[in-house]
């Protein structure tokens, strides 16, 4: 018999009932609730007077909406009313329940996927859920992980399971030395170029191979967190050292003798040498440049030093007429050198790259340089109010704000603009968030994805320039 | 989930066709918190002349008084007659949500709209697909006869008129079966609580350390 890949392992680990119609039970360890997607759930459980199954399996803090400028006078001063009615909510039903929460000026509260590891909620071998997308974050750990919708949450809450079929294996391999100035998120973009948004449909996406061994958690999660923009819901790293040394310390892990008997456990998730996979996607560290999203999609994306493509270059007419309309939205032309994309705004933050390594790469590019004058705005917003308070404790804080950037309180922030931070019709952003959506950032805006340092490059220099150039 | 079993109630004519989920419940009640208190919206284009809000005390808006729900006969409707595609447009659940907050335990058209016609059954509410012809000739009874009653009997599948005359409709096994014993998807996982249990005093053994940490 084939061995087993690490998903399969977790899966049969948390595998309650299999029903013949091949759904499954699967039993989940951990929920994280956020202001958006949890209110009806509550409002579920009550009509049905039903309690929480588990309440130690949850932990909720608000960040969609939460505002990131200055916000010590409270809730009660979020200025959008409906903002403000939804973290009321969440914080009421969190006191109703006795459920954990991070409220809003909290040190601890943060963006629910910088926050769950951050305090070892998330940990190895365990299943995380939470109504949100990019849940598949939390796979870095070793953990299966699944962003689920409202009435799932619902259910999580009342069964502390989940109705699931099992996915597909896949493992995308990437050995090699990454080159300098190259990280995790242009390894993600890279793959996602390579297989296509909806390249992981159906299946649970491993990422293996030396190239993802000598990256460190933060840059793991970047990767994994990713794994939903190529159409898988899970994405997963196999546990190593580098993995149980995160979570040493951390709030929530176990310690004692619990510590030692967990990495034990933790030691087995990985996939056997002879498991079988689905689909295998080989792809060489050295390959890989610092990338740049030209499109609307985060498959549209290129080395920096590339050219934006031409629509009449491409056989498929689909396609062509995919990359036209892209062309269109964003106002640029084909042919054109990326490096002469002009930019108005830089988004450093978002679940993806707001972590203190993706705070130091970026503080290191603009050290001792200015914001260009063109750039009418550039965030740094990091994930947590625990990220924000490392950072400052390095000076970071000061290198950004000396430099002409703007220290922003913790939450999503212009990741979706579901706060204040949004950008104007027409402007293009270099943002270290996941998706560059129509829209996305704020009606009309124009969103390019790259990774922290690249999004501190363009910052200084008011384009799109090679990262490594500013390294010498 | 409420159980649907038998139910008589008043019935009600809505005259048209193709009813969407923006007029049974508009776009600018879906950013409520909530799955309950959309009743007092439900139709809000149709049956108020002024244009809604949200968190607006509905009680004092001018109400159009040729809207069906609005007419004094029609107080206290729980069987809703309606046309073909009833419940096209949008996916949002607010609609049944709606329905069900203002009374409503059944719907009786000649054809719905796919999704809407799920979420009814995830929350409680009975839709149920007749002929045009017999649709028809309930919406002539119901106009001709105040105070008309119909009474919708699952376990049976069949609707029946004052005068005692039935009408047989088809309903999905599985469906039915969740609804006459009121079970959701939560209520069906419940039902295997016991396999939960079991499985969590296996997890608590083999992973001690995933148990009161979170406090
Ligand atoms: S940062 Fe963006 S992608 Fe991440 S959870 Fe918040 S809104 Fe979603």
């Amino acid at each position: 018999m084939a061995g087993k890949t690490l998903y399969d392992k977790l899966w049969d680990d948390h595998l309650v009932r299999q029903n013949e119609d091949g759904s499954a039970l699967i039993y989940i360890d951990r929920q994280i609730l956020h202001e958006v997607t949890s209110p009806q759930a509550f409002e579920g459980l009550r009509l049905a007077g039903r309690k929480p199954w588990r309440i130690d399996a949850n932990l909720a803090t608000p960040d969609h909406n939460v505002p990131t400028t200055e916000r010590s006078a409270g809730v009660d001063k979020i200025e959008d009313p409906v903002s403000r009615i939804q973290v009321k909510t969440l914080d009421s039903n969190c006191d109703e329940f006795g459920i954990t929460e991070f409220k809003m000026n909290d040190q601890r509260q943060g963006i629910v996927h910088v926050v769950g590891p951050e305090q070892g909620m998330t940990l190895p071998g365990t299943t995380v859920v939470c109504g949100d997308s990019h849940t598949s974050t939390h796979g870095a750990f070793g953990a299966l992980a699944h962003g689920i919708g409202t009435s799932e949450v619902e259910h999580v809450l009342a069964t502390q399971c989940l109705i699931a079929k099992k996915m597909k294996n896949m493992l995308v391999r990437v050995d090699g030395e990454l080159g300098k100035g190259v990280t995790a998120k242009d390894v993600v973009l890279h793959i996602i170029g390579v297989i296509g948004t909806a390249g992981g449909t159906g299946y649970a996406i491993e990422f293996g191979g030396s190239a993802i061994r000598s990256i460190s958690m933060e840059g793991r999660m970047t990767i994994c967190n990713m794994a939903i923009e190529a159409g898988a819901r899970v994405g997963l790293v196999a546990v190593d050292d580098t993995t149980i040394e995160y979570f040493r310390g951390r709030p929530y892990s176990p310690t004692g003798a619990q510590w030692d008997a967990a990495v034990e456990a933790w030691k087995e998730l990985v996939s056997d040498e002879d498991a079988r996979f689905d689909t295998l996607v080989e792809i060489k560290a050295e390959d890989i440049q610092p990338q740049v999203t030209w499109g609307t999609s985060p498959e549209m994306v290129a080395p920096v030093n590339a050219l934006v493509p031409n629509p009449d270059a491409e056989t498929d007419a689909v396609k062509a007429d995919g990359i036209r309309r892209a062309l269109q939205y964003m106002g640029l032309k084909a042919d054109q050198k990326i490096t002469d994309i002009q930019l108005d705004r830089v988004f450093i933050g978002s679940c993806t790259n707001s972590r203190i390594e993706d705070l130091r790469a970026a503080a290191e590019v603009v050290k001792g340089r200015k914001v260009a004058p063109t750039i009418k705005q550039a965030l740094v917003v990091p994930g947590s109010g625990l990220v924000k308070a490392q950072a400052e404790a390095e000076g970071l804080d000061k290198v950004f704000v000396e430099a002409g950037l703007e220290w922003r309180e913790p939450g999503c922030s212009m990741c979706l603009a579901m706060n204040p931070d949004k950008l104007g019709q027409g402007e293009h952003c270099a943002s270290t968030s996941n998706r560059n959506f129509e829209g996305r950032q704020g009606f009309g805006g124009r969103t390019h994805l790259v990774s922290p340092a690249m999004a501190a490059a363009a910052a200084v220099t008011g384009h799109f320039v090679d990262v490594r150039e500013l390294m010498q | 989930m409420r159980k649907f079993t038998q139910h008589i109630g008043i019935a009600a004519p809505l005259d048209r066709a193709n009813v969407d989920t923006d007029m049974i419940i508009p776009k600018q009640f879906l950013k409520s918190i909530k799955r309950a208190g959309f009743g007092p919206n439900l139709f809000d284009e149709l049956r108020y002349l002024d244009e809604g809000q949200p968190d607006q005390d509905c009680a004092g808006r001018p109400l159009n008084k040729d809207f069906v729900l609005n007419k004094p006969r029609y107080l206290g409707t729980s069987v809703l007659l309606a046309r073909e595609n009833f419940g096209c447009g949008s996916s949002r659940e607010h609609a049944p949500w709606a329905l069900d907050d203002f009374g409503i335990r059944a719907i009786i058209a000649p054809s719905f709209a796919d999704i809407f016609y799920n979420n009814c059954f995830k929350n409680g509410l009975l839709p149920i697909v007749l002929p045009e012809a017999q649709v028809d000739q309930l919406f002539k009874e119901v106009e001709a006869t105040e105070g008309y009653q119909l009474t919708v009997d699952l376990e049976r599948q069949v609707v029946v008129t004052p005068s005692g005359e039935e009408f047989a409709f088809e309903v999905d096994n599985f469906r039915k079966h969740c609804l006459l014993n009121g079970l959701d998807d939560i209520g069906l996982t419940l039902q295997h609580a016991d396999e939960i249990k079991a499985y969590e005093a296996r997890r608590r053994e083999s992973a001690p350390w995933l148990f009161d940490a979170i406090k």
